[in-house]
């Protein structure tokens, strides 16, 4: 990764303009021209430096239920609830924190009913009580990472 | 959907979706590929996309770093018990502090009695507990107990996927989200 590299992570991470020639305008602020960004980005990608490029809509916004759930799970038995989790479409995501309560996941499910019963299936199939934190008013999201 | 968004916009939110949902082509002229796939003009496309950025439904259209190739291998979730009253004031406090990538007001329960969330990420245990500390410096005395909950092993994480479409969906938002 070069300067330029890590100039155009920087400024992607904040958006391409909602303008007719957005890379040409991307370029403009970088010295650089389209073919080269372009070039640089795929090559980003390529090597898992960046994940994705393109909309990040909010999901909630257009629909759907989510929760941050988590359990506190005997260390005897933690592979295999984390297995039994990750087999959850619904599991987004899933972190191990040291804590109590060390297991936490994000639930993306398309209604209300199915989060509740998301929930209710995971306390039935590992036995454990859930913790359930849905949001319920959001300060801020906005992950920025200067490379 | 948010009360703003059209039924139009909204049948052309969720065909964007779909048509996004490995990313957007790396094209010199994005906006006309998105245009012939929906089958409106260009200007009409760039027109939607500024409506649905306008009312927040597109957050942008941004790269995603994997934070961890970038260096950000410390990540804590600090948990807070913030006095109600001034929770309005201090949720928009610490969620403005550059360091914090997602701040959210959740539920007390029973044996939880945080209710303030603020992710921190940095590229050490120190950089991130330096972060705590500002925190409880901002907060102050409206904070009666506080945790940071560090994250040691990622156990899963799925791209922004929509999952088949009878059961339920499941998206990274961000962020993550």
């Amino acid at each position: 990764m070069d300067e330029l590299d890590r100039q155009l992570i920087n400024r992607l991470q904040r958006g391409l303009p909602l303008v007719r020639h957005p890379w040409q305008a991307v370029a403009g602020e970088l010295h650089s021209t389209p073919d080269e960004l372009l070039d640089r980005l795929h090559l980003l990608l390529e090597d898992g430096v960046l994940t994705r490029f393109g909309p990040m809509f909010d999901i909630e916004r257009l629909g759907g239920a989510f929760t941050l759930a988590a359990l506190a799970v005997p260390e005897s038995r933690f592979e295999q609830v984390a297995a039994q989790l990750n087999d959850l479409p619904q599991v987004a995501h899933n972190y191990r924190r040291e804590h109590h309560w060390n297991m936490w996941f994000v639930l993306a499910c398309a209604t209300g009913e199915d989060l509740d019963q998301t929930l209710s299936h995971i306390h039935t199939i590992t036995g454990l009580e859930v913790l359930n934190l849905p949001k319920e008013q959001t300060y801020h999201v906005g992950l920025y990472f200067p490379a | 959907m948010s009360v703003c968004t059209s039924r139009l916009d909204e049948t052309l939110a969720q065909r964007l979706i779909h048509l996004t949902e490995a990313g957007l082509p790396l094209v010199e002229d994005p906006w006309t590929w998105l245009a012939e796939q929906l089958g409106i003009s260009v200007e009409s496309t760039l027109d939607l996309l500024k409506r649905l950025q306008g009312e927040g439904a597109i957050r942008r259209i941004a790269a995603v770093p994997n934070h961890y190739r970038l260096g950000y291998r410390h990540n804590g979730m600090t948990v807070w018990d913030v006095c109600d009253e001034q929770m309005p004031r201090l949720g928009e406090l610490i969620g403005a502090q550059p360091f914090v990538s997602h701040c959210y007001r959740r539920p007390r329960r029973g044996d939880w009695p945080y209710n303030l969330f603020a992710m921190v990420h940095g590229r050490s245990r120190e950089e991130i507990d330096s972060y705590r500390e500002h925190l409880r410096f901002l907060l102050g005395d409206a904070s009666r107990a506080d945790e940071m909950l560090v994250s040691s092993r990622i156990l899963k994480k799925t791209g922004l996927r929509l999952a088949p479409p009878r059961s339920c969906r499941s998206w990274l938002a961000s962020e993550d989200r």
